[in-house]
């Protein structure tokens, strides 16, 4: 009983393979890898590293959006201990500082109770905040800011 | 017991007389020149062995600071930046001047200490004690007015047109007020701790 399990499972995965083999075989032709089309024992030069746009302010694509990050954020710290951001983004210190004082949603508990500090739901601010580069798009899409339907 | 004791007297007092008396054997040039020579060797020696512990590779034998401030240094801009200059631990941590450092190689027997007890030897232990520690070292650079930070970094030679607006504005805030690097600078070569909130000139940056 056994052996015929075994010799009917060998069978199928012999036949398995044989059909998988003869599909990819026939799908090479359209399909390449991420690496492009270098030889396994050869390196491929690392793309050139993209550096962040910074100075200028994002204006943003629709209301909605998250304002985008117009500096490194690298070296800062946001953890369970302290965020960074905070240090100059949270009010008072974004007076001084010239910087954007984070939403005024932001300081409402997911309950809706005013808080006088970022409440806990926001605190993690690169979950939506996060920092551009001038790359290429990974897939071409006729994308526009509705801005610009208006 | 009285026997010895008068051994032990006379012992000493042979001691004493021998090093009170002029020498009748030896020298004055010899003594000079042996005397000059075991000078340099047991200064020369001194200052190694100090030296030997005032290397990051001897601050991380502990596993107390491999663990936890060292790893997080890694991440930071005095271990790996544009132009690879670094600073380790005692560049940060130890006076340069000799009077200073050796006052703060004393002061750290009591690191040893509890060392020796385990006082911060696992992870728990360490995070509940940062903020105390943290603060130590805030304070310690406050009072030497960030001594060891103006080793590399100096108000005089700052280029402030080849720094950021926000930068060039905070630094000469900074002349002006006679502030310290620390008073900003905090969090910037180890993680914040838990608790900076309500830590005088800390911006609030904790839960």
């Amino acid at each position: 009983m056994k052996t015929w399990i075994k010799a009917t499972a060998m069978g199928l995965a012999v036949v398995g393979i044989a059909v998988l083999s003869f599909g990819s075989a026939s799908a090479q032709d359209g399909v390449t890898s991420l690496r492009g089309s270098v030889a396994l024992d050869e390196g491929q030069p690392a793309a050139d590293l993209l550096r962040p746009n910074t100075g200028k302010r994002f204006t943003r694509n629709y209301r909605q959006q998250p304002p985008l990050i117009p500096h490194r954020v690298d070296k800062y710290q946001i953890d369970v201990k302290a965020n960074q951001c905070m240090g100059c983004h949270d009010w008072p210190q974004n007076v001084e500082q010239n910087a954007p004082k984070i939403s005024e949603t932001h300081y409402l508990s997911p309950t809706g109770v005013r808080l006088n500090k970022v409440s806990g739901s926001r605190w993690f601010c690169n979950q939506c905040h996060v920092p551009q580069v001038q790359a290429q798009e990974l897939v071409p899409n006729t994308f526009t800011s509705s801005n610009d339907l208006r | 017991m009285s026997a010895s004791n008068e051994d032990n007297k006379s012992m000493i007092g042979r001691l004493w007389q021998g090093l009170t008396r002029p020498t009748a054997s030896f020298a004055v040039g010899t003594l000079l020149v042996v005397g000059f020579f075991t000078g340099i060797l047991f200064w020369g020696g001194f200052n190694w062995s100090m030296e030997m512990t005032n290397n990051e590779e001897f601050c991380i034998s502990c596993h107390e600071m491999e663990a936890n401030v060292y790893r997080e240094y890694l991440d930071t801009v005095h271990y790996s930046n544009r132009t690879g200059v670094r600073a380790t631990c005692p560049d940060c941590h130890v006076p340069k001047t000799w009077i200073h450092k050796v006052a703060r190689k004393i002061q750290a027997t009591n690191e040893l200490y509890h060392w020796a007890l385990g006082t911060i030897d696992t992870r728990e232990k360490y995070e509940a004690k940062r903020l105390k520690l943290a603060k130590n070292v805030w304070k310690v650079m406050k009072d030497t007015d960030s001594r060891e930070c103006r080793n590399c970094h100096s108000f005089e030679y700052m280029d402030f047109v080849e720094q950021e607006k926000r930068s060039h504005k905070s630094h000469q805030q900074a002349i002006d007020e006679n502030m310290t690097c620390i008073d900003c600078h905090k969090g910037i070569a180890h993680e914040l701790p838990a608790g900076i909130v309500g830590v005088n000139g800390v911006p609030n940056m904790g839960n």
